[in-house]
């Protein structure tokens, strides 16, 4: 059997991070909202486990747009 | 101030006897509505404790007219209970659901509690009663069961026994809270018994209320009548009970109480006969008035009717502006705009309220409030008394700002701001180049106008609706407000090579275009068309584009590097002048690159200007040059024919080779698909390139031998243009018809082995499957023309199907999305929440409409960077 592997290996899924708290702050300030406005993401997703995310906490994706190149997207874990 | 609230919760039960006797202010017992002298009867209908429902008579309840009480709800007290027909299938299920001896569930605890634990709170009762239909002992107190069946709509049996409402009340009763809020309900909103009514609540007269005819007669509201059915049974089955009578008599009157209380609530109810009225009318009753496209939800709170607004047919005007809208006389003389009254705009405002005649005011409305029709009885007070602070509220005028729209609304441009221009007649008048954002054409379409009521309205309209601002289209970034049909036939007129157009000639068409220089003439005295038409270009302009006629031309041979083509493929503007090819679909059509140009380089205003005096040409040169279908022009020379006939018989003669090796078993197979289905591949391959090379020879000919100084175009200069037409659609008049298809494939359907019988059983053949050799000139076969209606009706039904589900995917779509906008960070958020759906709108913050086709205009940047130098 080939070694255990990590779902964000693979193409289609968008690279993901937590952010610190700082730079949740930060994003709150930029776009003036609650962490409650901002998009959802449950936190049974798949991803979510692999970076083993707490409710709370916002992750960074990088997400690959056919018109715009890279885009980064922001959802809370709820 | 908006006040905002925040529902917390919203809580839903059914209504509990108690709780109907303490809403209700009187008991009816009387199924009269009105005495003799016109009174409401005590106790009746329309006892006045119920509220009023006519003006001057004041509520017995609450003591307020018409106007402010709000109407209060009596009741029917039933001699015998009834069940509630809708909730009949929940009564079943309580009733196999609970022991009808001691009221506990029909499984064990343990059994209960597993059912809770694993199953959605809505689905538990239904599978609690599944189980317990199959428990023929209590576990809780040892009775027997038998499963009870409902006999639609409100009978229940158990095995053969009726069981009436009266034992399933007592059984419901039973039923311990404890076990209902196990269930996930509860118990002080919900109690199963009273899913079998006792007392029916009376809705106020404000419900239902009488209508008074011509006659005087008073005509009752359906709902009336059925609860008049509802106390008169009532009242009979109270009697017959009193007076001891057999029991058979009581239950005859018990179901048809049953009846009545049941169709009160669904006139559809499955298994009852519909109550009618005397006339024979089918009644409207409870859940009619709700339900369904006309009923109270969709037809009354979804939907919205406004105020200031006229539908009337649309007919084209050329003379128009894009941005002008012809109002006819009657709305203009209807419908009124509020004018404020300022020290400014007194004198003006006199003037109209001054008139007698058309632009007049209708109203004066002072400070305070009052209105004041203006009348010749009070014209000269009013006319004294008008001061600043005043409105008057005037006629329609030339210019006033109004809403025009045309559904179904499918996008922005489906409404659009217009300046009103009182014309004569009775139809709204368009200009014909704002038809494609509507989809509208003149063949009897309807369209709706909106007359701004509000200064601000006005602006914000007249800023962001207006159909210049819409010349490009938002959703692929080019012209969708561009001239059509005619309009370009007429342009490509003009434009060909050979054109000419006498001095004076040029003179008349270039002043009624609104153009007042004439071009150079030559020697002769003849003008070149090209030279008008270039009177409209900006000077510095300079385009090189291919034509619609140019990729003809190049698709046919006919011109291309190094070959001489009577017409220049590309459209040339060298310095605002047309130096080759022609104005055509390419240049000033939907897309065109002239008009997106000319809208991006010069502005909204240079554009519509410029859509403006091509149609204003276009009507000119039509009505001149005139154009025309005959019969003639689509006769074809003896070599032509000759070709065409080559070519069909070649291709039916590789199907024939086909069909031979099909049958030997030589036919080669295409990858992935059997014999069968590769034969017919071929064959449909074979004949379709056969009708592309028949459309190609006689798009060559037509190309060769019409397009010339001396040819006659007549009808085909719509195709040469791209206005309208095709060739496929010449090649059907002219060459063959074709194969008929139906889902992409030979008609099959039909008789055994075969589709129509005038063919043998089993044969493959081209004809036998919706192959026409003939074309419209000179008329189809039969068979031929059969085939040709079964592909024609499968495309009716597909264009039917699709725009409805395209329709209802696009209601959802934006019913999903209406309140998303976008803000001034470039966030994408929901309006009534304030939440994010995107960061950056489209994920790179660009308005679709400054593009072109989804990329940046380098070309208009770059001109205007170097000054229009290329």
């Amino acid at each position: 059997m080939a070694a255990k592997r990590s779902i964000m290996d693979h193409v289609l899924v968008p690279k993901a991070r937590i952010l610190s708290d700082d730079e949740v702050s930060a994003l709150l300030e930029k776009y003036h909202v609650q962490k409650e406005n901002l998009p959802k993401i449950l936190e049974g997703d798949p991803v979510v486990k692999e970076l083993g995310a707490k409710k709370g906490d916002v992750i960074e994706f990088e997400r690959n747009s056919p018109i715009a190149g890279k885009t980064l997207y922001y959802r809370v874990v709820v | 101030m908006v006040t905002r609230k925040t529902i917390g919760e919203i809580r839903f039960g059914v209504l509990s006897p108690e709780m109907i006797r303490k809403m209700s202010t009187v008991e009816v017992v009387v199924p009269e509505t009105y005495d003799d002298d016109g009174f409401p009867v005590d106790g009746g209908l329309m006892d006045p404790h119920m509220g009023v429902a006519d003006p001057g008579l004041r509520c017995k309840t609450c003591g307020q007219k018409m106007s402010k009480c709000p109407g209060h709800f009596g009741r029917i007290e039933l001699v015998r209970p009834v069940v509630h027909s809708e909730y009949a299938r929940y009564i079943e299920y309580f009733l196999n659901a609970f022991c009808p001896k001691c009221g506990r569930p029909l499984v064990s605890d343990e059994a209960l509690k597993e059912i809770v634990a694993e199953s959605d709170p809505k689905k538990r009762l239904k599978m609690l009663a599944k189980k317990g239909a199959t428990v023929k002992k209590c576990p809780h107190c040892g009775a027997e069961h038998v499963a009870v069946r409902l006999d639609k709509p409100t009978n229940f049996f158990e095995g053969d026994r009726r069981i009436w409402p009266t034992e399933i009340r007592e059984r419901l009763e039973k039923i311990p809270d404890a076990d209902l809020e196990r269930l996930g309900f509860d118990p002080k909103n919900f109690r199963p018994e009273w899913l079998v009514l006792t007392v029916l609540p009376v809705p106020p007269v404000t419900v239902r209320p009488s209508i008074i005819l011509e006659t005087g007669e008073r005509a009752e509201d359906d709902l009336t009548h059925k609860l008049a059915d509802i106390v008169r049974i009532n009242q009979r089955l109270k009697e017959n009970i009193d007076a001891g009578a057999p029991q058979l008599i009581i239950e005859d009157l018990w179901d048809l109480l049953q009846y009545h209380v049941t169709t009160y609530f669904n006139n559809e109810t499955p298994g009852a006969p519909p109550a009618r009225h005397r006339s024979g009318r089918i009644l409207k009753t409870i859940i009619q008035r709700l339900k369904g496209k006309e009923g109270r939800f969709r037809y009354n709170l979804s939907g919205k009717r406004v105020n200031f607004a006229g539908r009337s047919v649309i007919t084209p005007d050329p003379l128009l502006e894009i941005d002008e809208v012809g109002v006819p006389e009657v709305m203009a003389n209807l419908i009124t705009i509020p004018m404020h009254v300022t020290e400014w705009n007194l004198d003006e405002a006199k003037k109209y309220v001054a008139s007698k005649e058309y632009p007049r005011a209708l109203y004066v409305i002072r400070p305070d409030g009052t209105r004041k029709r203006v009348t010749d009885v009070n014209r000269e007070e009013l006319l004294e008394e008008l001061a600043p602070g005043y409105v008057i509220e005037r006629q329609v005028i030339d210019g006033d700002v109004v809403l025009f729209n045309r559904q179904p609304s499918l996008h922005r441009m489906s409404m659009m701001a217009l300046r009103a221009r009182i014309l004569p007649g009775k139809t709204l008048r368009i200009h014909p180049a704002i038809c494609p954002p509507y989809n509208a054409d003149f063949d009897g379409d309807e369209m709706n106008i909106h007359f701004l009521q509000t200064k601000e309205a006005q602006v914000e309209a007249r800023e962001l609706m207006i159909t210049k601002k819409h010349i490009i289209s938002p959703r692929y970034g080019g012209p969708i407000i561009a001239p059509t049909k005619d309009i370009i036939t007429a342009m490509f007129l003009l434009t060909l090579p050979w054109t000419r157009l006498r001095r004076d000639e040029a003179m008349d068409l270039l002043y009624f275009a609104g153009v007042y220089e004439v071009p150079q003439a030559d020697e002769d005295g003849y003008v070149s068309g090209r030279d008008v038409f270039s009177t409209i270009l900006p000077e510095d302009m300079n385009m090189k584009f291919p034509s619609k006629l140019g990729k003809f031309l190049v698709s046919t041979g006919l011109a291309g590097p190094g070959k001489k083509s009577v017409v220049y493929p590309y459209t040339v503007i060298e310095n605002g002048k047309l130096v080759a090819g022609v104005i055509d679909k390419a240049a000033i059509g939907g897309n065109g690159k002239l008009i997106d140009y000319i809208t991006r380089r010069y502005g909204e205003d240079a554009a519509a200007d410029f859509i403006a005096k091509v149609t204003r040409m276009a009507y000119w040169i039509v009505r001149r040059f005139g154009f025309t279908v005959s019969y003639e022009s689509l006769k074809t020379p003896e070599e032509i024919e000759r070709k065409i006939d080559e070519i069909t018989d070649a291709a039916i003669k590789k199907v024939q080779e086909y069909l031979e090796q099909y049958e030997k078993g030589q036919l080669e197979p295409i990858p992935g698909r059997d014999l069968r289905e590769s034969l017919e591949i071929y064959i449909m391959i074979t004949l379709s390139q056969a009708a592309k090379d028949v459309e190609n020879l006689l798009k060559r000919y037509l190309l060769e031998t019409k397009l010339t100084p001396q040819g006659v175009l007549d009808n085909f200069a719509q195709i040469f243009s791209g206005a309208r037409g095709s060739f496929a659609n010449i090649r059907n008049l002219m060459g063959i018809q074709g194969q008929a298809a139906v889902r992409e494939k030979r008609p099959y359907r039909g008789f055994y082995q075969r589709v129509i019988s005038h063919f043998k059983r089993g044969d493959l053949g081209p004809f036998a499957h919706g192959f026409a050799r003939s074309n419209l000139r000179d008329g189809l076969s039969m068979d031929e023309m059969f085939f040709w209606g079964m592909g024609g009706r499968m495309g009716e039904v597909d264009k039917g199907v699709s725009t409805q589900i395209t329709g209802y995917y696009y209601r959802r779509l934006s019913n999903a999305m209406m309140d998303l906008l976008v803000f001034p960070d470039g966030t994408v958020r929901e309006v009534t929440r304030d939440s994010i759906v995107q960061f950056v709108y489209g994920d790179d913050g660009i308005d679709p409409q400054a593009l072109r086709h989804g990329d940046v205009p380098v070309d208009v940047i770059a001109d205007e960077v170097l000054g229009g130098k290329q």
